[in-house]
């Protein structure tokens, strides 16, 4: 009963102390308790659509879900993501994928991407590692896009691969009708099949439904909270570009190209390690929670600097068995300690100069080079090699 | 046709649109203004595509929407932002524009919902960035005057204003917007009038509403008893509404008509097309000419129906026509308006035979590239089928005059969903007893006319006027109603005609009422307001103005004036005696223009005239 008269509704959900009720209209409102009378219980409602056909004869691609919005569905009585999907669920959900490739899927996480670790990153490698040595052309990671940069660094790292393997997420949630889910996954998929022979994010170029870009994997960014353009490539240009909704599909000069080498994995990887956004003012007690770890990156100020007031509790780490790598806050640009008198101080207490770098690409990068090198002067000299790509020897930018 | 609508079983009900005033947008802190197209900051081009709702299934209208994948672009503003983009999460339900929707619901005898949802109602069609509209129910069950009832009222953001084809403009999106949705409890289009015009005083009765030309619109949902419910959506002007009625009843009228003549001609459609491109090969026609198919669709018995007027300037070919043009494609020909259009004769008889079509039937060509025609064939099909049912259940748009077009299917509940990124709004008792319900319009122009003696059609101008709030304003400040309404409602606008220009700033309180004070405490001559007006509309500031319209002669020097115009019209005051006072009158002001108080003079004039006619 409602406003004197009898309304008929179906029950969705409680929402702080109400009961939400769907009107015909389509409506939810949110009325107390004791003026609903129940009068049948509903089957749940069929989720599941047709079969998508696949074609066999295209090129065998791989998708691995780690959770984020890009193919998921939100369930509104909870608010929560479907737990489990399979490839049926993403060719319906990214209606066109079917004409790019023949796609098999393997759900290993479905999670928010904040709730990402070093060791799930490890399951991650593992598994494209696996997705390619099972004949797999090319492997799309649908992530969360948090921390998707991350994990596209620690997979570069991790997985030395012949084929293209691309992370791809959403920014607009995939239950709008102007979500980004589409564009970005038909552009990954058309990636997925490309010449290219690395790992690399594909994501939205601007505002606009109009291009999406490559980025290398130890190169990108999440630059802005919320719009589709939020990925940048930092200190050297995308290594490729997606037209929409034509997908072709354009590769620079320098992205790796496709092989037939088998893949290598090596994934190995300290989680003892950490990062640290130096701000002025920072107490030099700061420091202490860093004591009897592995590795400590910094991301300075400027040319990569810490108040002076930080030079000997690094210098006690350093001592203590941790490597510390100083990038830069300002993310484009190279470090350089040899300007200013504390950037001097730093280099003596023992502070590596991480180049180019992006902090977290130098976190991801020292986890792997701590776990795979235990020479600390050889991790040293590594941390200032380019190895996937994460760092260059000249800046021209 | 003269209609008993009685007896054809008429029901309407209607959706009132209505603007808020608010300071911000309804869910980001964007002012609530327009702009021009030309002042435009940047442009983006998105697709939208339907999604499932949370139900799991697809609504229909968007459905429909997908059959061509539209490219929208959307010009932006530096008054939009991101939330206008769908580039970020909405804020949090604006609650000014909460607050006037409650007092509007509230006037109209209406109760609140507790907790308000946000939804999203699923539009496809371009004019919402993010492709559905945000909604929330706010209350329910009110009552109209005439015995009718109001359903809902709804708190909704406003659309992007489409600038033309697929391009939209950002401006408007996400304006606070009331919607009001009677019961179908109106029967004749007069009564959809009053209901209409009822609801519109009462919006304005709460002075926070938009005002002017697309600020207030109204979806007329209407049926007859044979007929099926359709949905005309976007009627401006208050005046067309009865005649969007009395056409909407005579096409169902009409489309029933043709069902039965139908029936009795055993007609039907064919439902496979056949591809008569070879029969156009030489053809002069230029859409036929280009086109790389083109398909017929055969409907034996219905020749000649196809052609018929349904309503004013629009046949069952149109109607048919409007589903095609979903697939992209132009529009469509038929055989009963063939050879036209650069069709021949010939032409027309080489298709019927080709087809070994009967002389009963009609054929439709549509003519597009290969995938194009099919899905418009297959439209024509459909529709044509419909027509053997009679009238379909559908989505209207208004034409000029009052005829209307197909736009879309009903949409179904399928098509809401919830925002998950608006919490839920509670109303509580507490916040229900502050909201305070506005004096009606009807109300306040009666107290008009009882409290100020005002004349009843002036009162009822005035109260209905946007610039009721700026004649409250004077009314405040002590000014006389009469001086307020001549000023406000005749002085500026002369002013406006003498001079050409644009008036619209002379009606700004902080212009106006220093300009009504000085008159008011004698400081200027009543007279002298025109004089103050084209001062400010020079850009002179209004007190500088008013300093330089002073009276600038004494009593003395108007005595002496008088006494000369009189002198010299001394034949004249004999032969009219005091009768000469209302002339001489406009003699002496055209003289003193401004620079004395009419009142005064008329006194010396009087005094002079008397003199005078004494002289005898």
């Amino acid at each position: 009963m409602f406003a004197g008269k009898s309304l008929a509704g179906t029950y969705i959900t409680e929402r702080d102390g109400m009961a939400v009720i769907k009107l015909d209209s389509g409506y939810n409102m949110g009325v107390p308790f004791p003026a609903c009378t129940l009068v049948e219980h509903l089957p749940a409602a069929p989720v599941k659509g047709p079969a998508v056909a696949q074609d066999p004869s295209l090129p065998p691609l791989s998708i691995v879900s780690t959770g984020g919005t890009i193919a998921s569905r939100i369930d509104y009585r909870t608010g929560a993501v479907t737990s489990q999907f399979d490839a049926d669920d993403i060719l319906r959900a990214i209606p066109g994928l079917e004409k790019i490739g023949n796609f098999s899927t393997r759900v290993l996480y479905t999670i928010l991407s904040e709730n990402m670790t070093p060791q799930i990153w490890q399951e991650l490698a593992r598994s494209v590692y696996e997705e390619i040595r099972g004949g797999a052309k090319g492997v799309i990671v649908t992530h969360g896009t948090d921390t998707m940069a991350y994990s596209a660094a620690a997979l570069s790292f991790m997985l030395d691969t012949p084929v293209p393997v691309i992370f791809v997420g959403s920014q607009r949630s995939a239950d709008r009708p102007s979500s980004d889910n589409v564009m970005n996954a038909l552009c990954s998929a058309s990636a997925a099949v490309s010449p290219l022979g690395e790992v690399a994010v594909v994501m939205h170029e601007s505002s606009s439904d109009d291009f999406c870009v490559i980025h290398r994997g130890t190169r990108v960014r999440k630059m802005h909270s919320s719009r589709r353009d939020a990925f940048r490539s930092l200190g050297l240009p995308p290594i490729g570009r997606v037209e929409y909704p034509s997908l072709g599909i354009t590769l620079a000069e320098d992205a790796v190209r496709r092989c037939d080498t088998e893949p290598v994995l090596l994934d190995a990887l300290e989680p003892r390690c950490g990062l640290l956004y130096f701000y002025p003012g920072m107490p030099a007690g700061v420091l202490e929670a860093f004591s009897g770890m592995e590795g400590l990156v910094i991301a300075g100020t400027g040319l990569g600097h810490t108040s002076t007031g930080l030079i000997q509790g690094l210098r006690d780490l350093i001592d203590g068995g941790t490597t510390v790598v100083m990038t830069t806050q300002c993310l484009f640009g190279r470090v350089c300690d040899r300007v200013y008198d504390t950037g001097r101080d730093l280099l003596k207490a023992g502070v590596i100069e991480g180049e180019d770098m992006l902090p977290e690409t130098a976190l991801v990068k020292m986890m792997w080079v701590l776990a795979n090198e235990r020479d600390r002067e050889r991790a040293g000299a590594l941390m200032q090699k380019d190895l996937r790509g994460e760092l260059s020897g000249r800046s021209v930018s | 046709m003269v209609t008993d609508y009685e007896s054809v079983g008429l029901k309407a009900g209607i959706e009132i649109h209505q603007q808020l005033n608010s300071r911000e947008k309804l869910f980001c802190g964007c002012p609530t203004v327009l702009r021009k197209f030309d002042e435009r900051s940047g442009e983006f081009a998105r697709y939208l595509r339907a999604t499932e709702s949370e139900m799991g299934e697809i609504d229909r209208a968007a459905k429909e929407e997908m059959m061509v994948l539209r490219r929208f672009c959307y010009y932006a503003y530096d008054t939009c932002c991101l939330v206008e983009y769908d580039e970020e999460p909405p804020g949090p339900l604006n609650r000014e524009a909460l607050g006037i929707c409650l007092s509007i619901a509230k006037t109209l005898g209406m109760t609140p919902i507790e907790q308000v949802h946000t939804m999203r109602k699923l539009v496809i069609d371009g004019s919402n960035t993010s492709g559905f509209q945000r909604t929330a129910l706010v209350a329910m069950n009110g009552t109209l005057p005439n015995g009718g009832a109001i359903d809902t009222i709804c708190l909704e953001e406003e659309a992007a204003q489409r600038v033309e084809g697929d391009i939209f403009s950002l401006d408007r999106l996400g304006i606070p917007l009331v919607e009001i949705t009677t019961s179908p409890c109106m029967h004749t289009p007069e009564e959809v009038y009053q209901v209409a015009e009822y609801l519109g005083m009462v919006l304005r009765s709460t002075g926070r509403v938009k005002r002017g030309l697309g600020t207030i619109r109204q979806d007329v949902n209407i049926s007859i008893r044979e007929g099926a419910r359709v949905e005309i959506k976007g009627v401006q002007e208050l005046d067309l509404i009865a005649e969007v009625v009395r056409r909407e009843v005579d096409r169902q009228q009409n489309l029933v008509w043709i069902r039965e003549e139908l029936r009795s001609r055993r007609a039907r459609v064919d439902p496979v097309p056949v591809d008569v491109t070879t029969v156009f090969a030489g053809t002069a026609s230029s859409i036929l000419k280009k086109a790389k198919k083109i398909l017929a669709v055969r409907l034996p018995g219905f020749g000649g129906l196809v052609g018929r007027e349904i309503q004013p300037g629009r046949r069952l070919g149109s109607e048919i026509s409007d589903y095609a043009k979903k697939c992209g494609v132009g529009g469509i020909f038929h055989t009963d308006e063939l050879p036209a259009y650069g069709v021949t004769a010939e032409e027309v008889e080489a298709l019927r035979r080709n087809l070994g079509a009967a002389s009963d039937e009609c054929i439709i060509l549509v003519a597009a590239g290969a995938d194009r025609a099919v899905c418009a064939a297959d439209q024509v099909i459909y529709r044509a089928n419909l027509a053997l049912e009679g009238v379909p259940e559908e989505t209207r748009k208004m034409l000029e005059g009052g005829s209307t077009a197909y736009m879309r299917p009903l949409p179904g509940a399928a098509r809401m969903y919830p925002e998950t990124d608006v919490l839920p709004v509670r109303i509580g008792t507490e916040d229900w007893d502050a909201v305070t319900v506005p004096e009606l319009l009807t109300i306040r122009a009666e107290r008009f006319v009882t409290e100020f003696g005002m004349d009843p059609g002036i009162a009822r101008q005035v109260a209905y006027s946007e610039y009721l709030p700026l004649f409250q304003a004077a009314l405040d400040h002590g000014i006389p109603p009469s001086l307020a309404h001549r000023t406000i409602f005749a002085t500026a606008k002369e002013v406006g005609k003498e001079t050409g220009k644009d008036t619209s700033g002379l009606l700004d309180p902080a212009v106006l009422i220093p300009v009504l004070e000085a008159t008011q405490n004698g400081t200027i001559a009543k007279e002298a307001i025109p004089q103050v007006f084209m001062l400010e509309l020079e850009g002179v500031p209004v007190n500088e103005a008013i300093a330089r319209s002073k009276p600038s002669v004494s009593t003395s020097d108007i005595e002496e004036i008088v006494s000369k115009i009189v002198n010299e019209r001394k034949d004249f005051v004999k032969s009219k005696g005091m009768a000469s006072l209302g002339p001489l009158m406009g003699v002496v002001m055209e003289e003193l223009r401004g620079a004395a108080d009419g009142k005064v003079i008329a006194g010396v004039l009087k005094k002079e005239i008397q003199a005078a006619l004494k002289e005898e």
